[in-house]
This record gives structure tokens, sequence and C-alpha cells, in this order.
């Protein structure tokens, strides 16, 4: 299949990049990307995934939208509120690039279903855009499991970070943090507060991983975590090794099935 | 002796096991901070029987969520 004279066009500032090119920009519209939650980090990749042409974006979120939301969420307009997130989201993505095809689950991952949904399209990627441990801890290991590559990130106050999960290549989040903490030991964007941007920063960075995966470019952030704190403008980029005693993806998995970690009654409260 | 911690640098009267440094460098909920020793993790286990060094490098790395709600 080529590009139609109206992709030539949408895209010539992608086609002109020597790493790109009209073969690049085939391979972005036949990507496949699973973007779980849509907040602060998932909205802005899923827009700047689309406006890229990515040809397959699934979104999963269960929640509806918020007023608090739409001080960092970009996708959602004042009059979304209390529409569900993905079926918003998917009608700003059709709005924006009639050549991505959205696929919304508005579910709630966990260990049931996770599996099915990454399958469900054949996903190449997936951005972990949630706010609760318990499902970070559920992507790392189903992506583990399934050999998925997946982006991680996290925002609070004026912080951020990010690593990227290539399977065989490097660590995966459990060889950092073992196991979910305690419900509400460590603080959530709704009680530490979070500066809106910085989801855009992070979840672009996310989008960015995303495309140079789809295109097969440059470095990955495989075996680093890259923080950001954005009230020194400083990005440091912490270079992690494969951690050998990793319950999920060490020499001897303790982990071979997904778990449903509690999530307290607290992080999932609607504000 | 310097070591640095999160790239920034500390100077320490003596050594002091990862412990003390996590109290001395002021971490949030040390409880769950994972850390890196000159690129190898120390097993929480290990906190208080491991010593830093001059010029060792230290990562405290933590938890982030947020992101959704």
């Amino acid at each position: 299949m080529s590009l139609t004279d109206k992709q030539l066009e949408r895209y010539s500032r992608h086609i002109i990049l020597k790493e790109i090119g009209g073969k690049g920009q085939q391979k972005i519209l036949n990507g496949k990307v699973l973007i779980i939650g849509a907040g602060g980090l998932g909205a802005p990749a899923a827009m700047y995934l689309a406006a890229a042409g990515v040809g397959t974006i699934g979104i999963v979120d269960d929640d509806r939208v918020d007023l608090s939301n739409l001080q960092r969420q970009i996708i959602y307009q004042t009059e979304d509120v209390g529409k569900k997130k993905v079926f918003s989201a998917a009608e700003t993505i059709k709005s924006m690039n009639s050549d991505v095809k959205v696929i919304p689950y508005a579910e709630r991952v966990d260990s049931k279903n996770i599996m099915d949904i990454i399958h469900d399209q054949d996903y190449d990627f997936i951005i972990d855009g949630t706010d609760n441990f318990p499902v970070k801890f559920l992507i790392n290991d189903a992506c583990v499991f399934l050999n998925k590559p997946f982006s991680h990130a996290g925002i609070i106050r004026f912080q951020g970070q990010t690593m990227t999960y290539l399977p065989h290549q490097g660590p995966c989040y459990r060889c950092i943090f073992e196991t979910p903490p305690p419900p509400d030991v460590v603080p959530t964007c709704k009680q530490a507060g979070v500066l809106g941007v910085m989801g855009g920063v992070i979840g672009s960075i996310q989008a960015t991983e995303a495309l140079k995966y789809i295109l097969g470019v440059g470095h990955l952030l495989n075996g680093y975590l890259l923080i950001y704190d954005a009230l020194t403008m400083t990005f440091r980029k912490v270079q992690i090794n494969h951690n050998e005693h990793c319950t999920v993806c060490g020499d001897i998995p303790s982990i071979t099935t997904l778990i449903d970690y509690e999530i307290s009654g607290c992080s999932w409260k609607r504000g | 002796m310097t070591i640095r911690v999160n790239g920034k640098e500390i100077t320490l009267e003596k050594s002091v096991n990862i412990d003390d440094l996590l109290v001395i460098a002021k971490a949030e909920a040390p409880l769950y901070v994972s850390v890196q020793l000159n690129e190898n993790f120390v097993k929480r286990q290990n906190f208080a029987v491991t010593f830093v060094k001059e010029n060792d490098v230290v990562e405290f790395l933590y938890f982030m969520g947020g992101g959704e709600r």
C-alpha cells in the first residue's frame, strides 16, 4: 500500500527525515500502540501518536472526564466533563486524523483482561499511562510474559520519570522495584499535586519511544531510567542494569502468573 | 570523603551505611526507595551492612505514580 497524495502532504515533515522517509511513514501507519490510562501521560501521548499517523491506537480507561483532569489532560475539552474518557479521546483523535483507527476499551485492566487486550490487536508497543502501582506492576509482568515492549512513566509535583522495557534487552520495572508500595505511602498526584505540563513532557517522551520502536531507529530508554526535574530543569539518565534476582525476569523467576495487587480506596476514588 | 548521590556531590565526615545515607540525603519515604551503588542494586536487607566509600556513585530511585487521575 502506498501513501496517498494527502498523506504525502500531511506527513511531509516526517517523510523528509532520512530516518523515516516514505517507508518509515508506512511503518507508522501500520503501527499499533496500546495506551493504558488516558490521563496526564496517556492524553498527550495519544495525541502525538495520532498526529504522527499511528494506524491503530488502543486506549484503555474505565474513568470519566472530571473537571480537575482538564488542567493537564489536553485531549479533553470542557464540554467533555462526565463523558467516558476512552470515547471522548476517540472523538478527538478521529477529528485530528482519520488515518487512525482508535480501539476504545472502557474497562479497568486486571489480571483477567490485560492479556486479551494486548492480544486483541497484537499491539506492537504499550504505553503505561496509569497512576497506580498495582496496575504498573501488572503491565510490567504482562509485557514480560508476552515479550512486548512497553514504556513506563510516572509524574508527581515537578518531577517525572520514564524507562522503556524491551524483552531480553535490559531491565524491567520489577528489576528496580520489587513489589508495589503499600497503599498511600507514596503520594499520588491527587494528594501531592502535579504541574500539568509534566504529563506533556513525559507523555511525549513515551510517544517518541513508541515511534522509534516502530521505526527501528535510534537508541531507546531500555537500560535507563530518565528522571526529569522541572524545578532545576535537569534530565538525568540513570543506567539501570538487568537484575539477575528479579522476581519476574531474573534467572529464577518466582512470579509466573499475573497478580492483582490491592488498589487502595483512596487512590481510586474519583476527585 | 566525597560521594555522588543522584548526581549531586555529598561530603561525608566518615563512611556511613545506606540506611544512614537515606536519612542524610533526606530521601522521601526511605522504606520504599530502591538503591543502586555503583550501578548495582543493593538489597534492602543489606542496607545496614553496606557502607559507602570515597567516589562511590549512589542512586536513590523513587516510586513515581501519577499520570492518570
